[in-house]
């Protein structure tokens, strides 16, 4: 089936880019009357449009919150297509599923739509370099698009896209199995080092982030939720709130009915004339709430029956050969036990939402990852067709998966039909770290036998761990399969004798993934018990670590009875351990591993991990004090992503991914107790601030032609367990709980 | 190099700048040059002034206590948190916000380095290095620490803030 149609015809296109606009596709302008005139059939994931003036219209229907998405998708189509990139405006997407799938999430964007992308650009370029030809009369072999105009070689004659767009609109759409791609070496943006998209609107503070959104006639609210989760209310008193100038009511948002997935928490929304004088409202609110079960949740108490849990068998996930056996038979065995805390995603722009409903339709600006799922969500709070949600969606001012949930979009599309009104729901600071959908809570369990060389013959690990599944159903008690396979079912380690099993555990906040998700947590522990069998066994841990990994080989999961989903077609990304073995050789290389001398209270540590189809290895050199105070001087980190659409970008996101592991590892922890979560801003839930980052990150991106993979999570997970490996050759304390500021290094 | 916070520093008292009865009468506010006319409360902090009256949405809200330093403006040249002075404590005072700051080398440097990942917290990191370089033309890795520590990036592009300074700083910023 072709997944391109010529939407030239329509009327409405016409009158978007002037007569004789060329459309491949639709959907080129996210407003409200654009997305009314959409039918729901399927169509394509990818539009482009060239205008009568020569402008190339390319949609973005991916999120940009940080990782490029939104600047490298359309840069694809417009190598492809061999437009001019300064000609190129970028388009974005409402939600809609003609775009096909819409979550900016799990690092997929390149790799989902490298070839969608590069099918729609083949197809507009043939398109007018077809039109030329006619224009001109000779044979189409004569006509070649180069740089935004189309070029008569035994003439010299040319057309720019602009003058072509017209007699293009009329011709069929090829058909996309005889469209002949670009060679690599003619790529003319791909692989090359440019700008984002709205660089020079970020600098000059022009950029619009949700938080920036306004529309005629809005109101502002700030939402007071439930100290504890699923709490209800029992007496509100808002006499106070309705003192405070600017405030004109409240509104009472009801409960969420299990499961919670993204439904409005529920609570009471000050409406006021000003961001400000909502929160003032609010914090003049009396509520009392019926806290409900969740107000036994105390995370101390939970950590340790996560922790018992953890040493008693749970359910397989795995097995190889019989670890029993082999722990029997082992010359030395090796236990031990890794805790990591709950997480908050803590971007820095807190969730906000702008809804207007009117006439049965619900539009909303919002920094949202999934726009598609603010239409499930706000259709389903509102009782409206998802066709009747509009969803535009703005950059966002950081996501790192909480803006895939878009809760807070279902609030203000409530307070908007209810005040017949737009509202802009804003959260603060503390209600972003309080009513978060945490990274979860990890304890796990593990246990090596080695034989007399010191070489694993055995080896058994549990995980335990409030599964994000609770977040979509309830009375969840194991870990997904998904979530089993970031980093636990799928360990590259040739041993013998192999086991993996998941113990129970239960939610008592919202649950959802965060950057990387359970790779963080089955990384740390995992990666410093490899570290700890190489000291174990006097072994360096580099060579230790690849004599773990094992010949190079692809791991067949899936016959060793592993529910594995892998985040890819298993046969285009096969779990590689060559891959594996070469970022670590690399790594070892590049950092100068056992060959640097290292001053006085510096060690370094290293970390392999494959996550989200990348094979990412890291070393982290550390700095202690002798009063203990922790620096990073250098992070070197190898990338084998298969091929890059941009170097710079991809560079961008490993320097940033040691910097959120700087923070998760270093000082991350959300604690509750009696149900209410502890932490509330970031003096009591810090991240890493300029004198705490690495001081200086080397990315090295390994050359290949492999298919494209993950960019913007698999960072993170090796850095935690080569930072905890580092601190243990520099101060032999081992670090098993995360953070570390909680532990005595000295 | 801890952060300045307006909140309670010297400054004309509120109440003598401000009717007594009903309302809160008008104060007169300067920003990037221009005289405006506030008649809301004068507790308002002045970034929520900026953002939800007078329309200038540069400046970021991110945490609403000085932690952060998204909402960074420059009261008489010098960085000041906006999301925790009231605008009382402002009369009188030149306030400039990125939208008046003017094409500034920093944003040449970080453009040249590519800094920006989702975009956010760069105008209150720009202003933060840009009253930095005023004060410092030439900082060291440690002024750089020191006057740069109260702005979160949560991308973790700190590398390049550091870079993109230095390279301001060269050309003279």
């Amino acid at each position: 089936m072709n997944t391109i149609r010529n939407f030239s015809r329509r009327s409405f296109l016409r009158q978007s880019f002037g007569a004789g606009a060329f459309v491949l596709g639709a959907g080129l302008l996210p407003t409200p009357a654009r997305a009314a005139l959409e039918s729901a059939v399927f169509s394509p994931n990818v539009f482009v449009g060239v205008k009568s003036d020569g402008t190339v219209l390319i949609v973005a229907h991916r999120s940009e919150m940080g990782t490029s998405s939104r600047t490298m998708v359309p840069l694809i189509l417009a190598d492809e297509m061999e437009a001019d990139w300064k000609r190129v405006q970028i388009e974005q997407a409402i939600g809609d599923p003609k775009y096909g799938e819409q979550d900016t999430d799990g690092s997929h964007s390149i790799r989902s739509f490298f070839g969608v992308m590069q099918e729609c650009g083949a197809s507009a370029r043939t398109m007018l370099e077809q039109a030329a030809a006619k224009q001109w009369n000779v044979p189409i072999s004569e006509c070649k698009a180069s740089l935004h105009q189309v070029i008569h070689h035994p003439s010299g004659r040319k057309l720019g896209y602009g003058e072509l767009a017209a007699v293009a609109a009329r011709l069929p759409v090829p058909d996309k199995t005889r469209l002949v791609f670009k060679k690599k070496s003619d790529y003319r943006y791909i692989g090359k080092d440019l700008p984002i998209y709205d660089l020079a609107e970020i600098t000059h503070g022009k950029a619009v982030f949700g938080m920036d959104a306004k529309v005629d006639g809005m109101v502002y609210a700030s939402v007071e939720h439930s100290p504890v989760f699923g709490g209800k209310i029992k007496s509100i008193d808002n006499k106070d709130a309705l003192q405070v100038r600017g405030v004109s009511q409240t509104v009472v948002i009801p409960d969420f009915k299990p499961p919670h997935a993204f439904q409005a928490l529920g609570g009471v929304a000050v409406i006021a004339d000003n961001t400000w004088a909502a929160f003032q409202g609010r914090k003049k609110l009396k509520i009392a709430w019926e806290e409900g079960a969740n107000a036994s949740y105390t995370s101390s108490e939970f950590k340790k029956k996560l922790q018992t849990t953890a040493r008693q068998p749970g359910k397989v996930v795995r097995n190889v050969g019989n670890v029993d056996k082999g722990f029997a038979g082992a010359a030395k065995t090796l236990e031990a036990e890794y805790y990591t805390p709950l997480l908050a995603h803590a971007a820095m722009e807190p969730e906000v939402a702008v809804a207007d409903f009117r006439n049965g339709k619900c539009t909303l600006w919002a920094p949202v990852q999934n726009p598609q799922a603010v239409q499930d969500t706000v259709a389903a709070a509102l009782g409206i067709d998802k066709k009747n949600v509009i969803c535009n969606v703005t950059l966002l001012g950081g996501g790192f998966g909480r803006k895939s949930k878009p809760d807070f979009c279902a609030e203000a599309a409530i307070l908007s039909k209810q005040l017949n009104k737009p509202v802009k729901v804003v959260w603060t600071r503390e209600d972003n770290i309080r009513f978060d959908y945490y990274h979860t809570v990890n304890a796990m369990y593990l246990k090596a036998g080695l034989d007399g060389a010191g070489r694993p013959v055995a080896w058994l690990q549990r995980t335990v761990f409030p599964s994000i599944d609770s977040t979509f159903s309830v009375g969840v008690k194991y870990g997904s399969a998904g979530e089993l396979g970031m980093g636990f079912t799928d360990t590259p380690f040739a041993i013998d004798n192999f086991r993996a099993e998941n113990g129970e555990a239960v939610n008592h906040v919202r649950i959802g993934w965060l950057r990387s998700v359970a790779n963080i947590y089955h990384a740390f522990a995992i990666g410093s018990f490899a570290d700890e069998c190489a000291h174990a066994a006097g072994r360096d841990p580099k060579d230790y670590l690849l004599g773990l990994i094992g010949n190079p080989r692809i791991i067949d999961l899936k016959a060793q009875g592993v529910d594995y989903p892998n985040m890819g077609p298993i046969e285009t990304y096969p779990v590689d351990a060559g891959r594996l073995r070469k970022v670590v050789e690399t790594v070892a290389e590049r950092s100068g591993w056992g060959k640097r001398a290292l001053p006085k209270g510096h060690g370094m540590g290293i970390a392999a991990h494959r996550s989200f189809l990348s094979y990412i290895a890291t070393v982290v050199e550390v700095a202690v004090s002798a009063d203990g105070k922790i620096t990073i001087p250098r992070v070197d980190t190898v990338v084998d992503a298969g091929m890059v659409v941009n170097p710079d970008r991809v560079r961008s996101q490993f320097e940033g991914a040691a910097v959120f592991g700087t923070s998760l590892a270093l000082m991350g922890e959300i604690t509750a107790t009696a149900g209410k979560i502890d932490q509330s801003n970031f003096h009591n839930y810090p991240v890493a601030r300029i004198n705490e980052a690495p001081a200086e990150t080397h990315v090295y991106i390994v050359n290949t032609d492999a298919p494209p993979a993950g960019i913007g999570e698999p960072g993170v997970p090796p850095f935690a367990p080569a930072l905890c490996n580092a601190l243990f050759a520099a101060t032999g304390k081992r670090i098993r709980e995360l953070p570390i500021r909680n532990q005595k290094l000295v | 190099m801890r952060l300045r916070p307006g909140k309670g520093r010297a400054g004309p008292s509120w109440s003598m700048l401000v009717g007594t009865l009903g309302g809160f009468g008008m104060i007169t506010l300067k920003v990037n040059g221009k005289a405006r006319q506030f008649d809301g409360d004068p507790d308002m902090p002045l970034l929520w002034y900026l953002r939800d009256v007078a329309g200038l949405t540069g400046s970021k809200f991110g945490c609403g206590m000085g932690l952060c330093g998204a909402c960074t403006v420059h009261q008489d040249g010098v960085a000041i948190r906006s999301c925790v002075t009231p605008v009382r404590a402002v009369v009188g005072k030149e306030i400039t916000t990125i939208e008046g700051l003017g094409e500034h080398p920093l944003q040449h440097a970080w453009a040249e380095f590519n800094v920006a990942q989702c975009g956010y917290c760069q105008v209150g990191q720009i202003m933060q290095a840009a009253s930095l370089l005023k004060k410092t033309p030439k900082p060291t890795d440690k002024d750089i620490d020191a006057a740069m520590m109260g702005n979160i990036c949560r991308c973790g592009t700190y590398q390049r803030i550091r870079a993109a300074i230095k390279s301001a700083a060269k050309e003279g910023a």
